[in-house]
C-alpha cells in the first residue's frame, strides 16, 4: 500500500496512511487485501477480485456499484464462502473477528443465515418450488434455533409482516408459483432477515422489477435495516438506486474498488473518470424530447468500449483503454489507492480532473 | 381521452394495426378443478407507425409480452384483427404464416435462453439465412461476418458459443440474427432488462442506428419509462391488458392523461430527482 516515487512520493505516502483500512474496533466486517482468482483446470486464470479493502460498520448501508463483470457478485459470494472450488482466495474477511476465508465447511452452516445472509437476484429461482413460502422462512429459524413449531410459526408471521406482506396468512400457505414477483422478493427478504443477521448482502435484488416495485422493495429493505440494525451491502449497476438509500458507495471496476466514499459526496463530485461515466448513464428525462431529438441523430451517452477480458499480466490501469483522461503513465503502471480527503478513496493518477 | 385509448399515429402510415385484439388464458389451480380466466389483452387497438420506434410500457403483468407475441403471431389472439401490410394475419393458417416469419422478427429478454448454446455465433446468424435459402457457400460466411460488423461484434467472436459471450454481446448476436432476413418489423421484448446501464445504452444506440440505416420499424417493450422516453417516437402505456394511453413521446411524458402513466412517471421522477439533487453540480 505504501509506495515512494519521485514527484508523487510524499503526497502518496501521506495520503495512503489515511487509506489503510485500520482494524477499527467498531467495524462489523473488515475485508483486507481480498484477491480471488478463478483458475479452472487447463484454462487461463482469471483475476476476479484484486486487493479489495473494505469495512462495514454495524447498521450501515453500503452500495457496490459497477458494470457486469466488474466483480460485484464474486465479492458477495466470497463473503458467504460460496465461491466455486476453482477459486483461489487470498487476503482476509473478518466478520466480528472471525476470519471467514479460513472457516471450515461445517462451521459455515452456523454463520450463513444467522450472522450473514444473502438476497439473490432472482428470488423465484432461490426459493424451493415445492415448499410453502412460510415453511421456507421457518426452515431458517429451525436451522439455527430449534424450538416449538408454534413459536416458530409466529416468528415467521412477524417476519413476513416486517417484510411488508400484510396478508401473511395467505403468503405463509402459498407456493412460490402462486406469488407475484414483488411478493417473492419480500419472502426472500423475510427469509434473509428472520434470524436477525448482523450483515445482509443483496445482489441486485431489484434487477428484474419495474420502477414502482423497485422502490417498494428498497423501502422494505431500509425499514428492516433501521428496525433490526442489520448492516446491508446492496449491489447494483444503477447509480440512481443508491441515492437517499445507501450511506457509502464503492465503485468497482475490473475486480478493484476504484472509488469509495459517502454517496452524497461521490455523486456531487466524482473523482474517478469511471464513476463520472457511470453517473452520466442515468437516463435524464428530457421534457418535450421525442421524435425530433431522435431524428436529429441523438444518441444516448455511453462509456466507450467495454469491460475487456480480465488479464492478470496486464500492467497499468484497467480502465485506461476506455478513459478519456488517460496519460502515458496510466498504461505503464497501475494507480495505487489514495485518500484525497477524509472518508474518500480513489485509484487514479488524474483523479478529479 | 376515453377509458381505452385508441392508438393511432396520424402523421406516419401504419405498418401494423390491431383492431379489438383480445386474448385470455385459462389457468387451473394445482390439484383442483377450479379454473380462472385471465384476460391478458382486452380490446387492444394499436397502430405501429412505419419507420418509427414505438414503446410499450407498463408494470409487470400488464400484458406487454402477450401483445408482443400476438403481434409476431407466435400466439393467436382469441378475438380481433392484426393488419400487417394490408392483410389480416389472424385468419392465416400456420403454413401461410411461415412465409411471414422473416418479415417480423423478435429479440427476447433472456438471450442466453434464446440462442442455441451448442452453435457458434456465426452459425447462429447463418441458420435463418440457410433455412430461407438466402445465401449459401462462401457468401453465407461473408454475410454472417457483415451482420456481426453491423451490430458491433468483432469477427474474432465468430467461433465462440453464446455462453462465452457477455450479456451485451449475446443480445447483439440475437439482434444480428433477427435482422439477417431484412425484417420490416423488429420486436424487442424486454431485451434490455437484465443488462447494465452502459450496455443498455449501447444496445439502444444500435437499435436507433438500425432504425435509421435500414428504415426499420421497431417495437420496444420495457417497464422502464425513463429509458424508453429517451429513444421512442411513440409510447403506448398498458395496464391490465388495455392500452390506457398512447401518443408521441413528448405528449405522453409532457402531459400524461391516464393515472397509470402518471403513476409510472411519478416513480421515475422520484428516483431521478433524488439522483439529480444528489449529483447537482457534478456536471453529470
Amino acid at each position: 500500500m505504501l509506495y515512494l516515487q519521485s514527484g508523487w512520493g510524499i503526497f502518496a505516502l501521506v495520503s495512503t496512511l489515511d487509506a489503510i483500512p485500520c482494524p477499527c474496533a467498531s467495524a462489523l466486517l473488515q475485508v483486507c487485501g481480498l484477491t480471488v482468482t478463478y483458475a479452472p483446470r487447463g484454462e487461463r486464470p482469471v483475476p476476479a477480485l484484486r486487493g479489495i479493502n473494505l469495512d462495514v460498520a454495524p447498521g450501515e448501508i453500503v452500495g457496490i456499484l459497477g458494470e457486469s463483470g466488474s466483480g460485484k457478485s464474486t465479492l458477495a459470494l466470497s463473503l458467504l464462502g460460496l465461491l466455486p472450488a476453482s477459486a483461489q482466495v487470498e487476503g482476509s474477511v473478518l466478520l466480528e473477528d472471525e476470519d471467514l476465508t479460513k472457516t471450515a465447511d461445517s462451521r459455515w452452516a452456523a454463520i450463513r443465515g444467522a450472522k450473514i445472509a444473502m438476497i439473490f437476484q432472482e428470488p423465484g429461482l432461490s426459493l424451493s418450488p415445492v415448499m410453502r413460502a412460510g415453511d421456507q422462512v421457518g426452515e431458517v429459524i429451525r436451522a439455527h434455533r430449534p424450538g416449538a413449531r408454534k413459536q416458530r410459526d409466529q416468528e415467521v408471521e412477524v417476519a413476513l409482516k416486517d417484510a411488508g406482506l400484510t396478508e401473511s396468512g395467505r403468503i405463509y400457505k402459498a407456493y412460490p408459483h402462486q406469488l407475484s414477483g414483488g411478493e417473492l422478493h419480500r419472502v426472500a427478504i423475510a427469509q434473509a432477515l428472520v434470524c436477525r443477521p448482523a450483515l445482509v448482502i443483496a445482489d441486485e435484488p431489484t434487477r428484474s422489477l419495474d420502477v414502482t416495485l423497485q422502490a417498494e422493495i428498497q423501502n422494505a429493505l431500509r425499514d428492516m435495516n433501521r428496525k433490526q440494525g442489520s448492516a446491508l451491502i446492496f449491489i447494483t449497476h444503477n447509480p440512481a438506486l443508491l441515492t437517499g438509500f445507501a450511506d457509502r458507495v464503492l465503485v468497482m471496476y475490473a475486480g478493484r474498488i476504484v472509488e469509495a466514499g459517502p454517496v452524497a459526496q461521490v455523486y456531487r463530485r466524482p473523482l474517478h473518470p469511471y464513476t463520472r461515466g457511470l453517473l452520466q448513464l442515468v437516463p435524464e428525462r428530457r421534457e418535450g424530447a421525442g421524435l425530433a431529438s431522435v431524428l436529429t441523430g441523438n444518441r444516448l451517452p455511453v462509456i466507450p468500449g467495454h469491460l475487456g477480458d480480465l488479464d492478470s499480466s496486464a500492467q497499468g490501469c484497467a480502465f485506461e483503454p476506455r478513459c478519456a483522461a488517460r496519460t502515458a503513465r496510466c498504461q505503464a503502471e497501475a494507480p495505487e489507492e489514495v485518500a484525497p480527503e477524509p472518508g474518500r478513496r480513489v485509484s487514479c493518477f488524474n483523479y478529479g480532473k | 381521452m376515453g377509458n381505452e385509448a385508441t392508438a393511432t399515429a396520424t402523421l406516419h402510415p401504419g405498418l401494423m394495426r390491431t383492431h379489438g385484439l383480445s386474448k385470455h388464458y385459462i389457468q387451473r389451480a394445482p390439484f383442483s378443478r377450479t379454473a380462472f380466466r385471465i384476460d391478458a389483452l382486452v380490446n387492444v387497438n394499436l397502430e405501429i407507425a412505419s419507420g418509427c420506434l414505438t414503446a410499450l410500457v407498463g408494470e409487470s403483468g400488464s400484458g406487454k409480452s402477450t401483445l408482443a407475441s400476438c403481434l409476431a403471431m407466435l400466439e393467436k389472439p382469441n378475438r380481433g384483427e392484426i393488419w400487417f401490410e394490408g392483410k389480416d394475419l389472424t385468419s392465416w393458417s400456420n403454413r401461410k404464416l411461415g412465409s411471414l416469419r422473416p418479415r417480423i422478427q423478435m429479440v427476447f429478454q433472456d438471450s442466453a435462453g434464446a440462442l442455441n448454446p451448442r452453435s457458434s455465433a456465426e452459425q447462429i446468424i447463418e441458420e435463418p439465412l440457410e433455412i430461407q435459402r438466402r445465401e449459401s457457400g462462401q457468401r453465407l460466411h461473408t454475410r454472417a461476418r457483415e451482420l456481426m460488423g453491423e451490430v458491433g461484434l468483432s469477427p474474432d467472436l465468430a467461433n465462440r458459443s453464446p455462453m462465452e459471450l457477455s450479456g451485451g454481446q449475446r443480445q447483439r448476436l440475437a439482434i444480428a440474427r433477427a435482422i439477417a432476413l431484412d425484417p420490416s418489423l423488429l420486436i424487442l421484448d424486454e431485451s434490455l432488462s437484465g443488462l447494465d446501464l452502459s450496455t443498455q445504452a449501447h444496445i439502444l444506440n444500435l437499435v436507433l442506428d438500425l432504425k435509421e440505416n435500414r428504415a426499420l420499424t421497431a417495437v420496444l417493450i420495457s417497464h422502464d419509462l425513463s429509458l424508453v422516453g429517451q429513444v421512442a417516437d411513440f409510447i403506448a402505456v398498458m395496464h391490465q391488458g388495455r392500452i390506457v394511453e398512447y401518443g408521441s413521446t413528448a405528449q405522453v411524458l409532457g402531459s400524461p392523461q391516464h393515472p397509470q402513466t402518471s403513476k409510472l412517471l411519478a416513480s421515475v421522477r422520484l428516483l431521478e430527482s433524488a439522483f439529480r439533487a444528489a449529483s447537482a453540480g457534478a456536471g453529470v
